[in-house]
């Protein structure tokens, strides 16, 4: 564990056992299976931490990795749940009951490949990544960034959505892909199989965060800071930036691809109000509000507001929206660092004075006075 | 031949369409001018644009509302009352904003994208409390409903043909103001170098705050126009802000003209494919087609020429 300092190990050690511990037995099962909503956006969050803290590549469009990976999860389970047994009282038995009310008759080509849990596993990733390979390389090698870039994904996502409301028989519309029931046999609809989901995807995200912060210690990581803060300076120095730059936003697409499809799985749905631009531009904020620059602080980020969702709209309805926009501009103007920036500001010090040991390697990321604005820069 | 249709037939649909498309058009072209003012003579992103749009709606709305009420004799011309209330409305409440906002974060637009969008939140609650989550619409004078035919197949609507009138005044109106008044030469002056702008005597942050008013005040003329095709509600300006973004974008930032002929490409593909595709599918192909040739093209169609 060379890339951790004894900071990192406490701090990650403090969040796997509040996620992996003291929520499942403090929390009733419903209450766990919404916090394991919440957490699958962590995800998200971990990689705009690398792609947006890290490299300044602001990206509106995470929203369409996620969906893209939580709509594999979704065909696989669909597939599942409409054998031809299930489904015989449709006039076309064995595929999916909103492609047969479309009259559709035959599984179209992009399904097929959902019958197999395999290749659905690896399409996880996979599908988001090389889309974002694909905008990533388009965009990146022409040196188009910052405000462009981010215009460009929310473009994405507008038509992401627009695609998939519009070809209802194809991807089940505005209502999503629903009824899922089983993943190769397994009911995943009990509290048990919720519970289990729920470990799994505690421990994949401390995986992913432990992934993260490897790539973030690295020599990689550090050229991506470079590049955030003086972009000409590292290609000067002989780095080929857009290929950094594809490869981290290709790692974001891929991390919010994962969290989708546990998001499917734990909460047996998908549908496109998860995909468009006003949930991408929400799963910024739980990046920004965490902290842009601390993959922890993106993790709490995402669980903080998104507990505060469910518990002001169950109170106030009225009020979440005016609090998440308050919150936006808050943020943006009083805390550019956000929670992480409260925390090394005030109780990293006193830490370091009350626990001296902890200190003894100096940790390999300071913080930007002003992180992740590098202007458009079209040349 | 295609489809079916001759190519007398053919040629009316397009006409037809596009005529119905203008008024889509001229939403689009004040739109995208208050962006264009804003982001490409600024730099700011504000994503809170739909919502000064909306607030221009409301505005129309109550005016509608007002003369119904007091005057309903001059009720034919409550829509050019509309147009400069919605313009002073949105435009004072962009500069407010602008004091309030976004001078603060100038230097970072990343942020100022952020700050906006937490901004439009803000609007849109507003809205669904003074306003109700319900959608309103207005009545429009019986003179303004009619359509003129210019031939037997094509038919042109008359609010129209006014809205178009009243696009074409503020756009000429904009670049005379940016490029042939003093005003819009301190503008450009700010945009090029501010540090010498500032040098020189402007006063930059005056000139921010009105050019920020401007651009939120033609947004709050195109709520004006969006009331003839559409009924306002909260979130009505949402749907909006992505496609302003991208007729900026695709025009080249910071080029007026570039602006008005991306938005007329754009709004014109548009409906002229949805006489052939569904209105969704119309959408998507002309989205991914900008984003592809702005792929390709990444600084836009037209290009201001400017020694850095």
């Amino acid at each position: 564990m060379g890339f951790l300092n004894r900071k990192d190990i406490l701090f990650i050690g403090l969040l796997a056992t509040l996620v992996l511990v003291v929520l499942p037995l403090g929390l009733e099962p419903f209450r766990l299976n919404l916090v394991g909503k919440y957490l699958t956006y962590g995800f998200v969050a971990l990689g705009l931490v690398l792609c947006w803290g890290d490299a300044g590549i602001l990206s509106l469009g995470q929203g369409v990795f996620f969906g893209l990976g939580g709509y594999c999860m979704a065909m696989f389970l669909k597939l599942e749940a409409s054998t031809p047994e299930a489904t015989k009282i449709q006039s076309t038995p064995g595929i999916p009951d909103f492609m047969d009310w479309n009259q559709i008759t035959e599984l179209p080509l992009f399904w097929r490949p959902f019958h197999s849990l395999g290749l659905t596993l690896v399409a996880i990733p996979l599908v988001p990544a090389l889309l974002a390979l694909l905008v990533g390389f388009a965009m990146f090698k022409r040196r188009v960034g910052g405000t462009y870039f981010a215009i460009i994904t929310q473009a994405m996502a507008a038509i992401l959505t627009i695609l998939i409301i519009g070809q209802q028989g194809y991807t089940g519309g505005v209502n999503g892909i629903t009824d899922l029931r089983t993943l190769n046999g397994w009911d995943i609809r009990t509290d048990h199989a919720r519970t289990v989901l729920y470990f799994v995807n505690g421990g994949l995200l401390v995986a992913c965060l432990l992934l993260g912060q490897y790539v973030r210690r690295s020599k990689l990581g550090r050229i991506l800071v470079a590049m955030r803060d003086k972009e000409d300076r590292v290609r000067f120095s002989g780095y080929a930036v857009a290929d950094f730059k594809i490869f981290v936003f290709c790692f974001a697409a891929a991390l919010a691809g994962i969290g989708g499809a546990m998001f499917t799985l734990q909460v047996g749905f998908m549908s496109p109000s998860f995909v468009g631009i006003v949930p991408s531009i929400e799963m910024v904020i739980f990046c920004a509000v965490g902290g842009r620059t601390s993959l922890l602080g993106a993790v709490y980020g995402a669980l903080a507001v998104n507990w505060a969702r469910t518990a002001l709209s169950e109170a106030f309805p009225e009020l979440w929206l005016l609090a998440l926009g308050s919150l936006f501009i808050l943020v943006v103007v009083a805390f550019p660092d956000g929670l992480a920036g409260v925390y090394r500001k005030t109780f990293d010090p006193a830490l370091d004075r009350l626990l001296p040991w902890l200190r003894r390697r100096p940790a390999a990321h300071p913080p930007a006075v002003l992180p992740g604005a590098p202007v458009a820069s079209v040349e | 031949m295609l489809m079916g249709y001759s190519f007398g037939d053919l040629g009316s649909i397009m006409a037809m369409q596009g005529f119905a498309g203008l008024i889509l058009f001229s939403v689009f072209v004040l739109m995208a001018l208050g962006l264009a003012v804003i982001f490409g003579q600024m730099g700011v992103i504000n994503m809170a644009h739909g919502e000064f749009m909306i607030l221009g709606a409301y505005v129309t709305f109550l005016t509608s509302r007002l003369f119904t009420t007091t005057l309903p004799g001059a009720f034919g011309a409550y829509f050019f009352v509309a147009v400069v209330l919605a313009f002073c409305a949105a435009g004072l409440a962009g500069m407010a904003v602008e004091w309030l906002l976004i001078r603060h974060l100038y230097r970072r637009p990343l942020d100022t994208l952020l700050a906006t969008w937490g901004l439009s939140l803000i609007l849109q609650q507003v809205y669904r409390s003074v306003f109700g989550a319900r959608e309103v619409g207005v009545d429009q004078p019986d003179w303004m409903m009619g359509a003129a035919s210019l031939s037997d197949s094509i038919q042109i609507p008359i609010n129209g043909l006014i809205v178009m009138a009243l696009t074409t005044l503020i756009a000429v109106g904009v670049y005379l103001l940016i490029f042939r008044l003093g005003w819009g030469k301190q503008i450009r002056a700010v945009v090029q170098n501010r540090a010498m702008a500032g040098a020189v005597g402007i006063d930059t942050e005056r000139v921010d705050r009105l050019t920020f008013g401007l651009g939120c005040g033609i947004a709050g003329v195109a709520g004006s126009a969006f009331t003839m095709i559409g009924s306002t509600s909260p979130t009505a300006g949402q749907l909006y802000i992505v496609d302003a973004f991208l007729v900026v974008v695709f025009g080249g930032a910071g080029s007026l003209v570039g602006t008005v002929a991306s938005a007329f490409t754009i709004s014109q593909a548009r409906s002229t494919l949805e006489f052939f595709l569904s209105g969704s599918m119309a959408q998507v192909v002309v989205l991914l087609t900008v984003v592809g040739i702005l792929m390709l093209r990444p600084q836009g169609l037209f290009v201001l020429k400017v020694r850095r």
